[in-house]
């Protein structure tokens, strides 16, 4: 999937499980197929956009990429290197250069700490710069994140949730990393705030060449700041392409459905648009089914869907798609 | 359709929160009104006091630290205010059906489905618990849960989130009310459910003819389900117009705010997103100016004093004082 070079991350056939034990003795009785052979790349300066509904493993792909969780197959490239199965210690250094931005930004910031303590906290574990320049690199990074420099010495109490965002985001900054992983950034945010924090994720950007893995599950939000967009279903990567591309002429089922049930802020439209209603919901990626993992919910199985998996390939220019029928 | 009478009408209602830090002002002098089989939308972001709005109304709100301090909601002749609790009792989950945001909190977790679907009909309807759990069986079958026979002995965990919002909208419908109060029914589910759960609610009210008073923060939900919009910002209603009108032609510079920073999927522009500066205000006072001055572009300074809701026609209304120039 193109050249190493323009790549920044190069994932292939990832997977990760997560063994389940029952009774007393701990038994090992089945596995969470949260990824399931995942294989992608991130071009530098990009942002890959990841869709999908709750329990696909979407933030799992983001958190294996990054290495908060250990991928149990597949690999990993990073800045040219495999990182797959660095450990720890090697894996320190490159550290800076991979952050991530969380959803809840009244859950990821630590209460007791003021906000210079928690932006600084990583400069200090890497040994960025002095500490007399702490203070000045802070007051940088809350600038660049449109925030009130003299706010440095408060709490994150005081905040409200855009706020707080804009904290998260300007300590994602602080290493200056190549990759920050965004998990779902603005869902917990109102909606007149989350424009905000769209436009401030796209000008960092521009400004400073970051990449961003945006994870979302709202396609009108990951349309707006993607180059790039790949559908999740139930561990898989089921259709992968240009952004202009997978919206204006998706491909896969699970795509259109997707893409028919987003809401539209508009009621001309709403009254009259046909709607792909899929039937039930998302299987346990416990048992995941045979074939092709979508087939019980989508509306042009047949007989093949349940036997086989469908292929992973490329049907014309990026546009890569999981599907029988295509 | 004014031509109908009201069946719920509610006047001037302030309602504040006593905290140890002062008083908030989370409803300040709210009025509407819904017709009999309308669909009303009541949308705004967090702490614009839309839910405290109709919580104050069906006397759920915990008072202290709450207070309502004046205003009247007339339901069926009665003032649902100054009634008594028994009174109220008796009215709320018969006359007027309640679906809130997260169906794992709603919902008991150590009572089965059944129980807590029969109850209230026994309680309501003064039927037998057989009757009871035979109209429950066709709920179920209703909102759309396969095998009720079987999925009525379960537990709210054995469900997942669409299908518990399900069991919710069966409570809900249970007595057959005539108004049904949905609390952000969606937000709490993926994309493709919540399209499931839309259409559910609009063919049922299809069938049972209920009014339906729909809150939400999402102006995509509502545009193919509400007939009227009612825009809430800071304690009060700001806008309330006839759903095309809201959405073609909105007046109120809040309202042009919430639409325009929205990202669309149906438009191909895919420049820097609009976005509303500031933050909503936080109601230690009740605002003497308009609340929005602070955050609108087109503030001057009339804007000192709050507007009324001035009628621009006889289906929509706005407190700017833009629309009085017009």
């Amino acid at each position: 999937m193109g050249k190493s070079q323009e790549n920044l991350v190069d994932i292939i056939e990832l997977e990760k499980k997560f063994p389940i034990y029952k009774g007393i003795l701990r038994r090992h009785v089945g596995d969470v197929h949260a990824v399931d052979g995942v294989s992608l790349s991130i071009k530098k300066r990009e942002t890959f956009g990841l869709v999908g509904e709750s329990g696909c493993g979407k933030s799992t792909l983001g958190r294996t990429i990054i290495r908060l969780y250990e991928p149990t197959d597949g690999k990993i490239i990073f800045m040219d290197r495999d990182i797959t199965n660095l450990p720890e210690r090697e894996l320190r250094p490159i550290r800076p250069h991979m952050q991530m931005i969380f959803q809840d930004p009244y859950a990821s910031l630590n209460p007791r700490m003021t906000i210079q303590e928690f932006i600084s906290e990583p400069l200090r574990l890497h040994h960025i710069c002095e500490s007399t320049q702490i203070r000045d690199r802070v007051a940088h990074l809350l600038e660049t994140v449109q925030l009130n420099p003299n706010f440095m010495s408060r709490y994150p109490h005081e905040f409200s949730g855009g706020q707080r965002q804009r904290v998260g985001i300007a300590r994602a900054l602080a290493l200056q990393p190549e990759l920050i992983v965004c998990d779902e950034p603005i869902s917990a945010l109102d909606v007149s705030i989350q424009a905000q924090i769209i436009n401030l994720l796209q000008s960092l950007q521009e400004d400073l060449g970051v990449a961003y893995l945006f994870i979302a599950h709202d396609l009108s939000v990951v349309r707006h700041i993607s180059h790039r967009v790949g559908v999740m279903y139930l561990g898989k990567i089921v259709e992968l392409a240009d952004c202009k591309n997978l919206y204006e002429n998706p491909l896969h089922p699970y795509t259109k459905a997707l893409l028919s049930a987003a809401p539209i802020p508009d009621p001309a439209v709403a009254r009259k648009r046909k709607r792909v209603i899929l039937e039930g919901d998302v299987a346990s990626p416990i048992d995941v089914p045979q074939g092709c993992s979508f087939h019980p919910r989508c509306p042009m199985a047949e007989d093949c869907c349940q036997r086989d998996t469908p292929k992973w390939r490329e049907v014309g220019d990026g546009h890569w798609v999981a599907c029988h029928f295509v | 359709m004014d031509k109908d009478k009201p069946i719920l009408k509610v006047e001037n209602l302030v309602t504040q929160f006593h905290t140890p830090e002062g008083i908030i002002h989370a409803v300040n002098g709210v009025s509407f009104h819904l017709n009999k089989g309308e669909t009303i939308a009541v949308v705004g972001e967090s702490g614009c006091g839309k839910s405290v709005t109709m919580l104050s109304i069906l006397g759920l709100i915990p008072q202290p630290p709450a207070e309502i301090m004046s205003g009247t909601a007339c339901f069926m002749g009665k003032d649902l205010l100054k009634i008594s609790n028994e009174a109220l009792r008796s009215i709320r989950g018969r006359k007027i059906g309640m679906v809130f945001q997260d169906p794992m909190t709603s919902l008991n977790p150590v009572l089965k489905i059944e129980r807590q679907l029969i109850e209230p009909m026994m309680e309501h309807k003064h039927i037998s618990r057989q009757e009871a759990f035979d109209k429950a069986v066709d709920l179920l079958n209703q909102v759309g849960i396969p095998e009720p026979r079987k999925r009525i002995k379960q537990y709210p965990h054995q469900f997942s989130g669409g299908m518990r919002q399900r069991v919710m909208i069966a409570i809900a419908l249970s007595c057959s009310p005539d108004i049904i109060i949905a609390d952000e029914p969606t937000t709490a589910l993926d994309v493709t459910i919540q399209a499931q759960i839309v259409d559910l609610v609009q063919n049922l009210q299809d069938d049972v003819g209920a009014s339906i008073v729909w809150i939400t923060h999402d102006l995509g939900v509502v545009a193919g389900l509400a007939q009227r919009v009612i825009v809430m910002y800071a304690g009060g209603v700001i806008e309330e117009a006839v759903v095309d009108e809201i959405y073609n032609q909105p007046i109120h510079p809040y309202t042009i705010g919430l639409l325009n920073c929205l990202p669309r999927l149906d438009r191909e522009e895919k420049s820097k997103l609009y976005s509303i500066s500031g933050n909503p205000p936080v109601l230690y006072d009740e605002p003497k100016s308009c609340p929005f001055m602070n955050r609108c572009q087109f503030k001057h300074d009339r804007c000192n004093v709050k507007p009324p809701l001035i009628a621009v026609n006889e289906n929509h209304k706005v407190a700017c004082w833009l629309a009085d120039a017009r």
